[in-house]
C-alpha cells in the first residue's frame, strides 16, 4: 500500500539518497490529498481526511497508552527488584490488553450524591485535552495532523485544559478526598504552567519561530540543547521538572497522593471512566515528553556531529520516526525514574519550588537567552 | 439539596472534616482518624479505635498461662517474640524460676532479630507513606531473610510463639548461628542502601525535618516510649534501665536525640538497627550449652500477688501486669501496650501541620493497630 | 532513694497511708478522695519527681473496683505503685489524673470503657473501643451468652 503511493523515482530531488526521500512523509500525504481531491469535492475531502487522521490518531493513542502502562510497570518493577508483569504473553506484553478488557467490563458504579452530568463529563474533558494536544506534534517530517504556525502555544494551551476535567472530577464526585486532590491539582497545574511556558519561550527565542516543524528544521545543524549554551540546558531541566509536575506525576503526584488522599480526584471513578483518567495521565506524559524531544532534542532530526560524514550517514539512515520515538521514550524513562525513586513533596513545598525557585530562574534564563541571541553568540 | 447548603453556611467553624480510615492506605490497619482541616492544615486529629478489639485481656482471664503466649503474639504482630518474652518473664519471675543462660541468650538474639525485622517493615511502609514506593520492596526484601531464619527455628514466620514459660518451645536449628551471621554480614552491607534511597534525599529532609516536634517534657508526660520517645531525648530504654534476659551482660548504647521531630524518629530507628546488629554479634558466637527449657509443673499456678514486667519492644515499652489469685489462670492481666500510648500524642504533635505531614508523623510513630486495640 | 527510703518518704507526706513493700515495687494503698492530692505531690516534690505514669490499669476486685497506677521517675529511676479502690459498683467515681500526666487521658478512657469507672475532671471522657450500648466487659459480673463460653 505504502509503496504504491510513494513513487521514489518521481521525487523532486534526485540527488538525495532514496531513504531520505522515503523518510519524508510530506510527499506521501500530498499524494493522498491530491488523489482524494480528484475523487471528490473539497468538502468531502476534508471530511475524509479528518476521518483518516482521527482513526489513525485514535489507534496510535490507544497503542501508546497500552505500551506506556506496560513500560511503566516494567521499569518500576526493575527499580524495585521485581519482575513485573510476566504471565500474559511473552514477558507479559499482553498484560495491559488484559487489563484493558477488565476495565471495559467493570461496573460503572453510580454515585448517589454526585453531580452526575459533570461526573460523567470530567473524564472526557481530560481525555479530549490530551487528544487535541497530540494533533500538533510532528512525529516525522510531514507526519503531523496539523502544522500550526503557533504550534507551541497551541500545545501548551490545550494540554492545560485537562485541569478543568480534573477540577470537575474532584468537585462533582462529592467526596472530600477528591475535592482536596482536585484543588491541589488546580493550584499545581496553574503554577507550573508558567514554568513550562517560559522554558519553551527560551527556545522559541532561539529558534525564532513558534511553528513546531520550523523549530525542528532549525535543529538540523545541532539540537537546541547543544546549540543554546547553558540557558538551553537550564531550560531543559526546568521543563523536565515542571512538566513532570504538570502531568501530576512522580514526586509531584499530590493530586492523587495515595497515601494521603487514597486516589485523589479519581477516587470515585470505576471501570472505563477510571481508565480514561489513567490513559490521559500516560498520554499527557507522552505529549510532554515529545514536546521536550521536539523542542530541546531535535525532534525527528538524527544526531549529527559536525564533519563526521560517515557517522552522520549512519545516523541519517535511522528513520526519523525512530529518532523521534527514541528521544521521547528517553524523556519518559527519566520521568519514570523520578517517580519511582523520589518521595512525594508537600503542597507548600511544591508551590515554593515553583514560585520561589523555578520562576525566577526561568525569567533570568529568558533574559540571558534573549541577550545571547541578540549578540549572535549561539552556535 | 437545600439542606446541604444550609449545613455549609451554618458551620461556624468552617472546618473540613475528613475520615482517614478505617480503610485508608496510610493508617496501616483499621485505625480511624477524624481529621478536622482548615484548607490543608490539620486543626485536630481524633483517633477512633476499637475496630479490631479482640478483648485479649478478658480472654486471658479464662485461659492458662502457657496459652496466653499465643494471644500476645497477635497484639503487636511485628514484635511477636518480644511480647511472648514479656509474659514468660512475668510468669518466671512470679514462680522464681532460675533461667539458664542459654535460654536468655537465645531469647535476646531472637528479640533483636525481631526488632530489626520490625524496623525494616516500618522503614518500608514509612517510605511508602512519603510517596517513595520503591522503599517498600527494598525493606521487605531484607525482612524475608529474617523471616526465613525464624521459619527454620520457630516453625513460623511472623507469629512465632517460640517462648514458653520456663524457656523455649524447641532448641535452635543447627543452621541458626550460621544463618544469623550470614544475615548480619549481608545487612551491614545493605543498610547504607536505605540511606541512599531515603535518608539522603533532599525531599525527604524537607518533608521530615522540624515536622511533628515533640518536646522532652511532653514525651515524658504522654509516656511516649521506644524510638519515638528517645528521639525527643527521653531515656526510656528498658533494656538499659531494667535489664532482662541477657541485656545486662552486653554492651550497647541507647540511641538518644534531642530534636524529637519526624526526621530524628526516623534516624533513631535506623541507628537502632545498627545497634541491634552489634548486640547480636556479641551473642551469636557465645550461646552457652545447656537445656533449652526448664522443667515446669504441668499446670502452672502463680502464687497470689501482683507481678509487673517491662520489656522493650520495637515500638516502646510493653508492660505486663498480672494479678494472680493462685489459680491456673490469671485474675486480671493488663498489657501496657506502647502503641496505645504513642497514639495518644498524635493530636498534640500533628496539630498545625499539613495533611501530608500528618501521614508522615503517623508513619514515624510506627503504629501497629492490633496492639492499640488488643 | 531505694525502696525503703521511698516508702518512708511517702509515709512522711501522709502518715495515714497504708504502705506495703511488694516483691518488686513499693505499693501505696490510698482512698479515692486523697488520690489526686498525693499524685500531684508525688509528681511535683523535688525528692520524688514521678513524672512518668507508665501504666494505669483498672481492676475489678470482685466487690470493689480499683485502679492501679505505676509511676516512675525519669530522674531517679524509682518506681511507686498507687492503688485505689471504690466500693460503689453502680456509680464508681475517681479523680482523673489526666492533668498531671497527659498519658492518663487515653488510659482512663480505656478504664472507663472496659470497667465503667467514671473519672471526674477528665477532659474528654468518651468510650474508646466500644459504643455506648455495651456493658463493661472487664467486670467480673459481665455476661455475654453469645461471645463468652463458660465452662
Amino acid at each position: 500500500m505504502l509503496f504504491d503511493i510513494v513513487d521514489v523515482n518521481s521525487s523532486p530531488s534526485l540527488s538525495d539518497p532514496w531513504w531520505k526521500v522515503f523518510y519524508d512523509f510530506s510527499s506521501l500525504t500530498h499524494k493522498i490529498d491530491s488523489s482524494l481531491h480528484n475523487a471528490m469535492s473539497q468538502f468531502w475531502t476534508t471530511i475524509a481526511e479528518m476521518l483518516i487522521i482521527g482513526v489513525l490518531i485514535l489507534l496510535f493513542y490507544a497503542l501508546i497508552g497500552l505500551f506506556l502502562v506496560y513500560a511503566e510497570r516494567k521499569v518500576c518493577a526493575f527499580m524495585q527488584n521485581r519482575l513485573g508483569p510476566n504471565r500474559v504473553g511473552p514477558f507479559g506484553i499482553f498484560q495491559t490488553i488484559a487489563d484493558l478488557f477488565k476495565l471495559l467490563f467493570k461496573e460503572l458504579i453510580p454515585i448517589k450524591n454526585a453531580d452526575s452530568f459533570l461526573f460523567n463529563l470530567a473524564p472526557f474533558i481530560v481525555i479530549i485535552a490530551s487528544f487535541m494536544a497530540i494533533a500538533a506534534i510532528p512525529f516525522a517530517k510531514g507526519l503531523h495532523a496539523i502544522d500550526l504556525n503557533i504550534g507551541v502555544l497551541y500545545v501548551i494551551a490545550v494540554s492545560a485544559m485537562g485541569v478543568i476535567g480534573v477540577l470537575l472530577a474532584g468537585w462533582s464526585s462529592n467526596n472530600k478526598y477528591s475535592l482536596i486532590g482536585a484543588m491541589r491539582s488546580g493550584a499545581q497545574i496553574v503554577s507550573y504552567e508558567l514554568s513550562v511556558g517560559l522554558s519553551i519561550i527560551t527556545i522559541v527565542i532561539l529558534a525564532g519561530s513558534m511553528q513546531l516543524s520550523e523549530i525542528v528544521e532549525a535543529q538540523r545543524t545541532g539540537w537546541f540543547i547543544f546549540k543554546g549554551h547553558i540557558p538551553a540546558f537550564i531550560a531543559f531541566i526546568v521543563f523536565l521538572v515542571s512538566s513532570t509536575a504538570e502531568t501530576n506525576r512522580g514526586p509531584f503526584d499530590l493530586a492523587e497522593a495515595e497515601s494521603e488522599l487514597t486516589a485523589g480526584y479519581h477516587t470515585e471513578y470505576s471501570g472505563i471512566k477510571f481508565a480514561f483518567f489513567f490513559l490521559a495521565e500516560y498520554i499527557n506524559m507522552f505529549i510532554v515528553a515529545s514536546i521536550a524531544a521536539t523542542v530541546f532534542l531535535g525532534g525527528w532530526m538524527p544526531f549529527n556531529v559536525g564533519h563526521w560524514d560517515g557517522f552522520n550517514h549512519v545516523m541519517d539512515f535511522v528513520p526519523p520516526f525512530v529518532w523521534y520515538i527514541g528521544k521521547t521514550f528517553f524523556v519518559i524513562f527519566i520521568m519514570m525514574w523520578f517517580k519511582w525513586t523520589f518521595p512525594r513533596l508537600r503542597i507548600d513545598q511544591l508551590l515554593t519550588l515553583e514560585w520561589k525557585y523555578l520562576l525566577p530562574i526561568n525569567l533570568v534564563n529568558v533574559l540571558i537567552m534573549a541577550f545571547l541571541v541578540l549578540m549572535g553568540w549561539h552556535f | 439539596m437545600e439542606e446541604k447548603v444550609k449545613n455549609i453556611t451554618t458551620d461556624e467553624q468552617q472546618e473540613y472534616v475528613i475520615n482517614m480510615g478505617p480503610q485508608h492506605p496510610s493508617t496501616h490497619g483499621v485505625l480511624r482518624l477524624v481529621v478536622s482541616l482548615k484548607g490543608e492544615i490539620v486543626k485536630s486529629v481524633q483517633p477512633h479505635i476499637g475496630y479490631i478489639h479482640r478483648g485479649i485481656e478478658k480472654m486471658c482471664e479464662s485461659i492458662t498461662y502457657p496459652q496466653i503466649i499465643h494471644l500476645t503474639d497477635r497484639m503487636d504482630y511485628l514484635s511477636a517474640h518480644i511480647n511472648n518474652e514479656a509474659v514468660c518473664l512475668t510468669v518466671e519471675k512470679a514462680l522464681e524460676v532460675e533461667i539458664p543462660d542459654r535460654i536468655k541468650v537465645i531469647r535476646t538474639i531472637m528479640s533483636e532479630l525481631t526488632r530489626i525485622q520490625s524496623h525494616q517493615l516500618w522503614w518500608a511502609s514509612f517510605g511508602m507513606d512519603l510517596g517513595g514506593l520503591t522503599c517498600f520492596f527494598y525493606g521487605l526484601r531484607d525482612r524475608e531473610k529474617i523471616l526465613d531464619i525464624f521459619e527454620e527455628t520457630c516453625g513460623s514466620r511472623m507469629i512465632v510463639s517460640y517462648n514458653c514459660p520456663g524457656g523455649l518451645m524447641y532448641d535452635i536449628h543447627p543452621n541458626f548461628q550460621k544463618r544469623v551471621k550470614e544475615f548480619i554480614k549481608y545487612f551491614r552491607k545493605i543498610l547504607p542502601e536505605y540511606d541512599q534511597l531515603l535518608s539522603g534525599n533532599v525531599i525527604f529532609h524537607e518533608r521530615s525535618k522540624g515536622i511533628g516536634k515533640l518536646t522532652l517534657e511532653d514525651a515524658v508526660s504522654y509516656g511516649i516510649t521506644g524510638p519515638s520517645g528517645r528521639a525527643s531525648g527521653f531515656s526510656c530504654d528498658v533494656r538499659k534501665h531494667e535489664p532482662y534476659s541477657a541485656y545486662d551482660k552486653i554492651k550497647f548504647k541507647e540511641i538518644l536525640f534531642t530534636e524529637g521531630d519526624t526526621y530524628h524518629r526516623y534516624i533513631a530507628r535506623i541507628d537502632e538497627m545498627w545497634e541491634s546488629m552489634n548486640i547480636i554479634e556479641q551473642l551469636i558466637d557465645n550461646i552457652p550449652e545447656g537445656p533449652y527449657a526448664v522443667k515446669m509443673k504441668p499446670v502452672i499456678k502463680l502464687p497470689e500477688g501482683e507481678y509487673y514486667q517491662r520489656v522493650e519492644t520495637a515500638r516502646g515499652e510493653l508492660g505486663v501486669f498480672i494479678i494472680s489469685d493462685g489459680n491456673k489462670s490469671p485474675y486480671r492481666v493488663k498489657f501496657r501496650s506502647p502503641n496505645f500510648v504513642n497514639l495518644s500524642v498524635l493530636n498534640h504533635i500533628a496539630k498545625g501541620f499539613k495533611i501530608a505531614d500528618l501521614v508522615a508523623i503517623g508513619g514515624s510513630l510506627d503504629l501497629v493497630i492490633p496492639d492499640i486495640d488488643r | 532513694m531505694d525502696k525503703i527510703q521511698l516508702g518512708e518518704f511517702i509515709k512522711s507526706i501522709n502518715p495515714d497511708l497504708e504502705i506495703k513493700e511488694g516483691k518488686q515495687y513499693i505499693e501505696v494503698s490510698i482512698p479515692p478522695s486523697k488520690l489526686y492530692i498525693l499524685a500531684k505531690e508525688l509528681r511535683e516534690k523535688e525528692e520524688t519527681q514521678f513524672d512518668f505514669l507508665f501504666c494505669l490499669s483498672g481492676v475489678d476486685y470482685g466487690q470493689d473496683l480499683g485502679v492501679v497506677y505505676h509511676l516512675r521517675s525519669t530522674k531517679f529511676d524509682h518506681v511507686v505503685v498507687l492503688k485505689t479502690r471504690t466500693t460503689d459498683r453502680d456509680h464508681p467515681q475517681l479523680d482523673s489524673v489526666a492533668d498531671i500526666w497527659k498519658t492518663a487521658d487515653f488510659h482512663e478512657r480505656e478504664v472507663f470503657d472496659l470497667l465503667g469507672i467514671k473519672f471526674t475532671n477528665h477532659p474528654d471522657l468518651r468510650r474508646l473501643f466500644l459504643d455506648s450500648s455495651w456493658g463493661f466487659p472487664l467486670r467480673k459480673d459481665y455476661v455475654d451468652d453469645i461471645n463468652i463460653v463458660t465452662k
